[in-house]
């Protein structure tokens, strides 16, 4: 076997050869050289997350017309690095009325609960990180931590901004957290698997956004409210509530916040297009080098996360009222209208050939989307009637 | 097993990073703390009282039926995996199971508790 076949077994068996050579015990060798590779991966990311400051502040300085960073080094590149030394060197501040232990693991928690995530993570065909069979679920899992750390974060600043904050965060979460479920089951149903790398590869020939593209629109939507981007970052509303859930910390601190929250955009960016785009298959160049299937993985990471910044300053902050309404009476009705329909699809066409099927679940979606947005026109019409009614009594009449 | 093992590194290596970078704005950072830099932030004015007091009871609510949703999903994932093997009669009985929790929603609707008040 070789090493560009390979890389990552071939090395590891190099190393854990090496250091059973130098006497070691077999089973300490083998979690030393695990420790190493994911010590290695979880560096490589924080280095990309680096980078991903630089490049969100590149490109949401296109969106509103700007240059954005230019400064520091060539394109404004050093300009993340000079942010981090001033990060820490930075005082942090701690505010006296805090629960002192709850305050600083939260950070903490942040990025664990982001870091974690790149465990279910298919690299490339031979590099499949941890393939779990229960991958789908971690991926809700680890999603619990992070609103962990923000409900910890904002009750234990004291501070009454915090609070809101992290309260608006935590429901737009939990409530968010029911049409992403949803929709995490209908790659599940396609590929028969919770298992990433199954979902992965069950995409070939047909990625999974042509047999469900409502679903992956759902999704997308859910991942942007999990993550707390605008239009629904109404926990940081930075007129209203200056900062939210993260307003008392400081330093490094704050750093990780921040650093989690940039992350946490791309992972999700990176978990759309694996679960509906195809993760590391692009026309079977992955075959070819494990290197060009990491490239092609981080390239489409990279198109799922400029959509969501693309979202993102486009547009504008939605009330809560609206948000709560939005998801419980709009989002998880369809979310699960849809789940059905895709079983009840997935059953009766189960023998049929693939482009009866592909057919049949395009038209399902388009035909269920299309219903749920007739239904939500003739209410709000309805409504809009009523309280214009009540405003208007001139116009009521007609 | 050895699957778990990963994560539990994972885990560890997700914990050592974040510290590792809050330890090196303790170690790197000026220490000069004093009671106004400790008060808490409020635009400009003195905090009154504490934030830790009874809090609008409506997100307990979204909380309740959240738990509806989230400990169906745990019923419905063994389901999603093994509908495309059993056919039409699982996939019947996956729509009886939802309904009867669309109900739930459906209360909860109709008493208004969706409302934002």
């Amino acid at each position: 076997m070789s090493f560009w076949n390979d890389p990552l077994k071939v090395a590891a068996d190099w190393l854990e050869g090496l250091l059973t050579g130098w006497g070691l015990d077999a089973v300490f060798a083998h979690v030393l050289v695990a420790f190493l590779g994911v010590f290695l991966l979880i560096a490589l990311l924080m280095v990309l997350d680096i980078f991903l400051v630089w490049i969100e502040r590149k490109v949401v300085a296109r969106f509103q017309d700007r240059v954005g960073p230019n400064r520091v080094g060539p394109f404004g590149l050093i300009q993340p690095f000079a942010d981090i030394i001033k990060l820490i060197i930075k005082e942090d501040t701690t505010p006296g009325g805090a629960d002192k232990v709850v305050y600083n693991l939260a950070p903490i928690l942040s990025m664990m609960s982001v870091l974690i995530l790149w465990a279910v993570v298919p690299l490339a065909p031979v590099m499949l990180g941890v393939d779990l069979n229960v991958g789908v679920l971690f991926l809700i899992a680890a999603g619990a931590i992070g609103t962990l750390s923000i409900i910890m974060a904002g009750w234990s600043s004291n501070n009454k901004f915090a609070m809101i904050g992290a309260f608006r965060q935590v429901a737009v979460m939990v409530s968010f957290e029911i049409p992403m479920l949803t929709m995490l089951m209908i790659p599940t149903i396609y590929a028969g698997s919770m298992s990433m790398n199954t979902i992965i590869q069950a995409q070939d020939p047909i990625p999974f956004f042509i047999l469900s593209p409502l679903g992956a629109l759902i999704f997308l939507i859910a991942a942007i409210a999990e993550l707390g981007r605008a239009p629904f970052d109404l926990a940081e509303g930075e007129s209203e509530l200056v900062s939210g859930f993260n307003i008392e910390y400081s330093g490094m601190k704050f750093g990780m916040f921040y650093a989690g929250e940039l992350l946490h955009a791309f992972t999700f960016g990176g978990f759309w297009m694996i679960l509906f785009f195809g993760g590391y298959r692009f026309f079977g160049l992955e075959q070819v080098s494990p290197f060009l299937a990491i490239l092609i993985l981080i390239i489409k990471a990279m198109i799922g996360y400029w959509v969501i910044m693309w979202v993102k300053y486009t547009m504008m902050r939605i009330r809560i009222d609206q948000m709560l309404g939005f998801n419980w009476k709009f989002l998880t009705p369809l979310a699960f209208a849809l789940l059905l329909v895709t079983a009840l699809m997935n059953a009766l066409l189960a023998g049929a050939p693939t482009w009866l099927y592909v057919l049949g679940m395009l038209l399902a979606n388009v035909v269920t989307g299309w219903v749920a947005l007739e239904i939500a026109r003739s209410v709000t019409r309805k409504e809009r009637m009523q309280v214009e009614g009540v405003k208007n009594p001139v116009e009521a009449h007609h | 097993m050895n699957e778990w093992l990963y994560i539990a590194l994972f885990i560890v290596v997700g914990l050592i990073i974040p510290i590792g970078a809050i330890a090196a704005g303790f170690i790197f950072g000026p220490k000069k703390p004093n009671p106004i830099k400790e008060s808490t932030y409020e635009c400009g004015i003195e905090a009154v009282g504490d934030a830790w007091i009874q809090f609008k009871a409506q997100y307990y609510i979204f909380a309740l039926v959240f738990l509806v949703f989230d400990v169906e999903a745990v019923f419905l994932f063994p389901w999603a995996v093994k509908t495309g093997q059993l056919g039409l009669y699982v996939v019947i009985e996956g729509i009886i199971f939802v309904s009867i929790l669309v109900v739930g929603l459906v209360y909860t609707w109709r008493k208004g508790m969706l409302e934002w008040v």
